[in-house]
């Protein structure tokens, strides 16, 4: 007998939107979460942030009635709780606290959602260099604003930070974007259809005017990046373009070249995965409800695939709804009907995709960076020690870690395996498997393992 | 190296508590994190690698693992996952993420 129907595992747009609908349709759920408060990356703090922080925006302050929905008899949610293994059954285990717990149901839904796309350069690793998403966090959730940044890289978000930081009042220094030309003449073709998508499109053209108007310096189709730290601890950051080497001095460099999935925890369950070619990332593969592979494990938002905060909300409700079908609390037909209006926002929310993948890809030398680049942050393993291990023999990730460590510190690749794949791939098409995920899928001690042997403590 | 903090604070007023790091006094906002009130008060590294290399916090949201620091006599603890509280005793490690944060290898 499980505990719950069902255990939903992030509480981001797609993590609560799904409780809430399941909830609704008379399921008992368990939302957990590793972060202190609801609301995911894109609505952090959001609940908390209600009547202060205006320049985050509008489209940020929306994501609190995901967080107030929340707030029903049949939800119990749990922040600060990191899952590190998933079991069939299915159990999740979780700790909180440095303690082990193990919750039970009959379904569970994984809405880990994406982390930035990793952007290794040489100088990456220095203090002062940091993800703009990172910097966006600590604007929504500490009430902290980059001082006279920089903001390099490419996507949406991009744009999004800056004219956030504007309407703070700390406008970036420049804009130094990777777009080139024939990125957005390949993205062309996908213009029809994101005119369903019309009012994203909009709000990006929005956000361009503001950085226009406000007078920040854009510079694209930028190259080569580099950032050498000065004696005072200033970042030196130097980029190609128009075929000269260009250097701007600032004390924080923000770069960002889009957002992958989070597939820890989808690979450690046994889902199966593929590459999406378009946004150069694997992905769990799902059908429309995020039904996988294996029959208990539902994967909805950006976790299975870059969709943004409205894709991430409907995917959240179709799984919902297909968990309540197979719980038997609702027929096929009850929920093909009251799918219909997920599916549409899911239809009008995806149909920017394709063409904001195509315009704001992510540029060879950040999928196979120069040799002197660190790839793997935590083991300091650089691009040029994996092109030397390929040169010996390494045919696949596993190889790889096996013969220089890449992946084996403690983000257990997070940040190093989109560039291991990237360099084994530089230059020919053959396949290249996901690396394995295992559990436990983060940083545990052996305390929180030993506790589990002696009678684990159930229950949330 | 010695640089202010790369961030500016939002006019706001919030509570504050008071955390220890590598012996000094730290006044921080009450609700954030470990991470966000060491990137408040200075621009230096909290952290050196087991190369000697300079880092500071980066994802802030758990992935990377290069904000850990010892809090409370807990070495490898991230402190983008950990809120501040008062009285909390905050290290920073250099060296191999060993148990004893480093220092005992």
């Amino acid at each position: 007998m499980s505990e719950f129907d069902l255990i939903v595992i992030g509480g981001g747009p797609a993590g609560m939107s799904a409780a809430a609908t399941a909830a609704h349709g008379g399921l008992n759920v368990l939302l957990l979460d590793e972060q202190p408060h609801a609301g995911g990356q894109i609505y952090r703090n959001v609940g908390e942030n209600r009547t202060s922080r205006g320049w985050l925006g509008k489209d940020y302050s929306a994501g609190a009635r995901f967080v107030d929905a929340l707030d029903h008899p049949a939800i119990t949610t749990q922040f600060g709780a990191t899952v590190w293994r998933l079991d069939s059954g299915p159990r999740v285990i979780w700790s909180r606290n440095g303690e082990s717990h193990i919750s039970t149901a009959q379904h569970v839904l994984l809405a880990g959602g994406a982390q930035e796309r990793p952007v290794p350069f040489p100088g990456w690793t220095l203090p002062g260099v940091m993800p703009a998403g990172a910097a966006q966090i600590l604007m929504k959730s500490a009430g902290m604003l980059p001082k006279d940044a920089v903001l390099a890289g490419s996507g949406p978000l991009l744009y999004l930070v800056a004219a956030q930081m504007i309407d703070a009042g700390c406008p970036p220094r420049a804009l130094v974007e990777t777009q080139t030309p024939r990125m957005l003449a390949r993205a062309l073709p996908h213009l029809p259809k994101a005119l369903f998508g019309m009012t994203t499109l909009l709000k990006g053209l929005r956000l361009l005017a503001k950085i226009r108007a406000a007078g920040v310096r854009r510079f694209t189709h930028a190259a080569r990046f580099e950032a050498q730290a000065n004696d005072d601890g200033s970042i030196a950051f130097s980029f190609e373009h128009k075929g000269q080497r260009n250097t701007l001095t600032s004390t924080l460099l923000l770069t960002h070249q889009g957002v992958i999935p989070s597939t820890h925890m989808s690979r450690s369950g046994g889902i199966a995965h593929e590459w999406n070619a378009a946004q150069a990332a694997f992905q769990p593969i799902t059908d429309i409800w995020g039904g996988t592979n294996q029959p208990h494990l539902h994967v909805a938002g950006d976790g299975a695939g870059i969709g943004g905060a409205e894709t991430a909300a409907a995917s959240g409700d179709l799984a919902a709804l297909n968990i309540l079908h197979l719980c038997a609390k609702i027929t096929g037909d009850t929920r093909d009907q009251m799918a219909a209006e997920p599916r549409g926002k899911l239809f009008r929310a995806r149909a920017i995709r394709p063409f904001l993948d195509a315009a704001y890809a992510p540029p060879a030398d950040v999928l196979s960076p120069p040799d002197e680049t660190i790839a793997c942050r935590c083991e300091e393993i650089t691009a040029g020690q994996i092109r030397e291990s390929i040169d010996e023999g390494a045919r696949g990730h596993r190889q790889i870690k096996t013969s220089l460590r890449t992946g084996m510190g403690p983000c257990q690749g997070r940040m190093c395996d989109a560039t291991v794949r990237g360099i084994l791939c530089a230059g020919h098409k053959s396949a290249i498997a996901p690396p394995r995920a295992r559990s436990p899928i983060k940083p545990v001690t052996l305390a929180e393992l030993a506790a589990l042997a002696d009678g684990p403590k159930t229950g949330a | 190296m010695n640089i202010a903090s790369r961030f500016e604070r939002a006019p706001e007023n919030a509570p504050t508590v008071r955390i220890e790091v590598n012996g000094e006094t730290l006044v921080a906002k009450q609700g954030i994190s470990l991470a966000a009130a060491l990137l408040a008060q200075s621009g230096n590294p909290s952290r050196k690698t087991a190369k000697g290399n300079d880092r500071t916090a980066y994802c802030m949201m758990g992935v990377c693992f290069d904000c850990l620091v010892e809090v409370d006599g807990v070495a490898n603890t991230q402190a983008c996952m950990t809120l501040v509280r008062d009285g909390m005793i905050v290290s920073s490690q250099a060296g191999l993420r060993g148990l004893g944060g480093g220092q005992d290898v």
